[in-house]
């Protein structure tokens, strides 16, 4: 380990985007009207999907459960809003593929008052209570991920976590709903914080935001308890810092092994919007129905900071942001190194929506491919430290088997080896072609 | 909504790129060329243009006649043919014919870069591949060299470089030894500064020590180059000949006549560097550096020529796949291991 690296809190290798953030970092969050139709798919969390316990026809309240967990690895859903389940069917997703969802009707006469249990004693809950009433809430990561969090919570025996690590880094260029959350809500971030802390046996709290966010870091310092175990730890501004496995080694220097997990070195990383859902279901009663969003990029109008019901049409929420401009080309849910284009305006908001993120021809604009000319420009930026030169070249050849050696499973996508090639060669789109390919072939029977 | 919603593109993440690209990145290694280029041609007077001109041409016939694109000629758009061009022109003794430089760009493109499948296949440097074969054709041509009138004869063109494809006409100018000749076969040691600023005689782009290395921080600034390649290279001359030195002082060059010497700074800052066909791993780098290095030295003291970038940097070529396949990145939590 460098002693330099530890010095500015960084991991090694990584790129440097244009923030972008100057858009939309000083708008306060505002709240999205209600509409008139939501759609909450079963399947918007990784693992197994929600399984409906509503029928067509019937009245919902806003908070109230609409579907359980189909395993352990899956976590409830909650009407976003008061009103009518008007079908229990097929929808086309964000990936446009039909996917089982929920279609609810908001009752334009409803108070929209959240009909859930109140505070609850989280400190008399056993951990295995409070796991389930995680995922009870239908909480999961709001970074983007949305991998369920009671099970990121869920620590086999005879495994210590001795920090809980909050990731405020928010690395993606234009998004600021981390940003903002940070500013205007330190105390339910550092109460949820707290709460999971505990929870976990944990000794500290570290909260890793970019040093792009002085205002976020002075602000969640000035809320600390005095003798609460809480550090803010000022990040270097480099993408991808808030990849987990990225932030651990730049707060406590170590690797995660390949394969294993944040807990396997007594780290737990939480997104600070996680965090927050946690305090605002155990303090307020508040289940998962709606999470806070940036809608920005230079093909919208009036950009900002919104919380949104889950299940709101990007329609709804464009509309509110004063519509698309005319040259508009491309949406973007999620960052825009990360996350996934949709093909249709009717796309709900879901759980792991980050961002909604307008691009035009700009930057949508086709660069011409060159061959790859081995200039390693990719091997200097991928955190990873794999050969993406290798990797691509032999994906376009498909010989993804002989990928395995070079580890292209230990690949996350992060796209900075595509963001680096100065020959525009999509190779992190290359890679998860053969991912895709290893893992879901089946081999011919002889 | 009542506009028609827009036909939304799906292409993947990333969306955003960084500014540089391969032809951009090309075109900044002929920039960092041009001081070095311009200071040959004041050396050696219009001949040096003529030469260059014919070379480059030559690379660019090529790479047109033998492109397989969709459109001919829009391979030249990146710039290589222009740069392998420049570079071969850059190698060559002033006075040579002028047919023999186009002949050798266009041997080293076509048979350099163009059967191997273009941009980014070839395993050996195009510019030196063309330098090697006329090297091997016309050896005595390759050898003479004119003595370098410092601008004086700036408008005077010499009577071998118009000669006619395969006439042999004979040698009219004042010919002298290169510093590295007149050490090896004269014991007859170059003043530095002469080296450094190009009072002497030698190729075309040898001659101008201090400009080579300004283009070469200029694309170190850019990111253009691995700065690994020339360092190791460099510092491997330098340790190699202070050992040498130590040894027997008047035998020997020393450091830095080893390093402002012949086409040393040429060819480790822009053509071992070619990212083509040098390795492509970080610890490759240094391999690659250091047997360019060593293999000059030896060239140089043991050898029977008295120069051995051109060679040096072929056979470190051939060598890249291998060192590369050996030096992977030690992965992030992983140990240690190569596929």
């Amino acid at each position: 380990m460098k002693p330099l690296s530890l010095l500015r809190h960084s991991f090694e290798h990584g790129v440097h985007p244009a923030h972008h953030k100057a858009q939309t970092e000083d708008l306060p969050i505002q709240r999205v009207p209600f509409v008139k139709d939501y759609v909450m798919p079963l399947g918007q969390h990784i693992g197994v999907p929600s399984r409906a316990v509503v029928v067509a026809g019937e009245r919902v309240r806003r908070g109230q459960i609409i579907a359980e967990p189909g395993g352990f690895v899956s976590t409830a859903l909650h009407s976003p809003v008061t009103g009518t389940i008007r079908e229990v069917g097929n929808f086309r997703g964000a990936d446009g593929r039909f996917a089982p969802a929920i279609a609810i009707e908001a009752d334009p006469f409803a108070t929209q008052q959240v009909d859930a249990g109140a505070a609850q004693d989280w400190e008399s809950l056993s951990l295995e209570k409070f796991i389930e009433a995680v995922q009870m809430a239908g909480i999961v990561g709001l970074g983007g991920a949305a991998f369920p969090s009671h099970v990121k919570l869920s620590v086999p025996d005879g495994v210590r976590i001795r920090h809980l690590l909050v990731n405020g880094a928010e690395c993606e260029p234009y998004l600021t709903n981390d940003h903002r959350l940070m500013v205007e809500r330190p105390d339910a971030l550092l109460d949820g914080a707290e709460i999971v802390r505990q929870k976990l046996g944990a000794e500290e709290t570290i909260i890793g935001v970019e040093s792009n966010k002085p205002d976020a870091i002075e602000i969640i310092r000035r809320h600390i308890q005095p003798g609460q175990p809480v550090r803010v730890v000022p990040l270097k501004v480099k993408y991808p810092q808030g990849a987990e496995k990225m932030m651990i080694k730049s707060v406590f220097g170590k690797e995660v092994p390949a394969g294993q997990l944040p807990r396997d070195v007594e780290v737990n990383v939480n997104n600070v919007g996680t965090i927050v859902a946690i305090a605002d279901y155990f303090l307020r009663g508040l289940p998962l129905i709606e999470r806070v969003l940036t809608v920005a990029g230079p093909g919208v109008t009036y950009p900002a900071n919104l919380v949104v019901p889950l299940g709101t049409p990007v329609r709804e929420v464009v509309r509110f942001c004063g519509g698309l401009k005319g040259e508009s080309r491309e949406i973007i849910m999620g960052g825009p190194m990360m996350g996934r284009p949709i093909a249709s305006l009717d796309v709900p908001v879901l759980k792991g929506c980050s961002g909604v993120l307008v691009f035009t021809e700009a930057e949508t604009a086709r660069r011409k491919e060159y061959p790859c000319i081995s200039c390693g420009r990719c091997l200097e930026a991928c955190p990873y430290f794999l050969n993406p030169s290798r990797l691509a070249r032999l994906s376009r050849a498909r010989m993804y088997d002989a990928m395995k050696a070079y580890h292209v499973f230990d690949c996350v996508e992060c796209g900075c080896c595509t963001f680096a090639c100065p020959s525009s060669i999509p190779i992190v789109q290359l890679i998860r072609t053969a991912k895709d390919d290893l893992t879901h072939r089946k081999e011919p029977e002889e | 909504m009542n506009k028609k919603d827009p036909d939304l593109l799906l292409f993947h993440a990333p969306l955003l790129r960084q500014g540089m690209t391969t032809p951009k990145a090309m075109r900044d290694v002929i920039y960092a060329l041009l001081p070095a280029t311009a200071a040959s041609i004041w050396f050696f007077g219009l001949s040096a243009l003529l030469l260059l001109g014919a070379s480059i041409a030559g690379a660019v016939l090529a790479e047109w006649l033998f492109d397989n694109g969709q459109r001919r000629g829009e391979s030249l758009r990146d710039a290589t043919a222009v740069l392998t061009g420049l570079l071969l022109g850059l190698t060559l003794p002033p006075g040579l014919p002028m047919w023999m430089a186009f002949l050798g760009g266009f041997v080293g493109v076509s048979l350099g870069k163009v059967i191997w499948g273009g941009l980014g296949h070839n395993l050996f440097n195009p510019a030196l591949l063309g330098r090697a074969f006329l090297q091997a054709t016309f050896p005595i041509a390759m050898t003479t060299w004119v003595v370098n009138s410092y601008g004086g004869e700036f408008t005077s063109v010499y009577a071998s470089s118009l000669a006619l494809p395969f006439m042999q006409s004979g040698i009219d100018s004042v010919t002298a030894a290169t510093p590295l000749g007149m050490l090896k076969f004269d014991q007859e040691v170059t003043p530095l500064a002469n080296l450094m600023f190009g009072k002497i005689n030698g190729s075309l782009g040898e001659t101008s020590g201090v400009l080579l290395l300004l283009g070469g921080i200029y694309l170190w600034l850019r990111r253009d180059l691995d700065w690994r390649i020339p360092v190791s290279i460099l510092l491997t001359v330098v340790l190699f000949s202070a050992v040498l030195s130590l040894v027997d002082a008047a035998r020997y060059p020393t450091p830095l006549f080893s390093v402002f010497s012949g086409g040393l700074l040429l060819g480790a800052i822009y053509m071992a560097t070619d990212p083509v066909t040098s390795p492509v791993t970080p610890r490759g780098a240094w391999i690659f550096g250091i047997g360019v290095g060593v293999l000059v030295m030896l060239i140089r003291v043991f050898g029977g020529l008295p120069e051995g970038v051109m060679y040096a940097i072929l056979l470190m070529n051939a060598a890249t796949p291998l060192i590369d396949r050996y030096t992977q990145p030690r992965v992030f939590g992983r140990g240690a291991d190569s596929p």
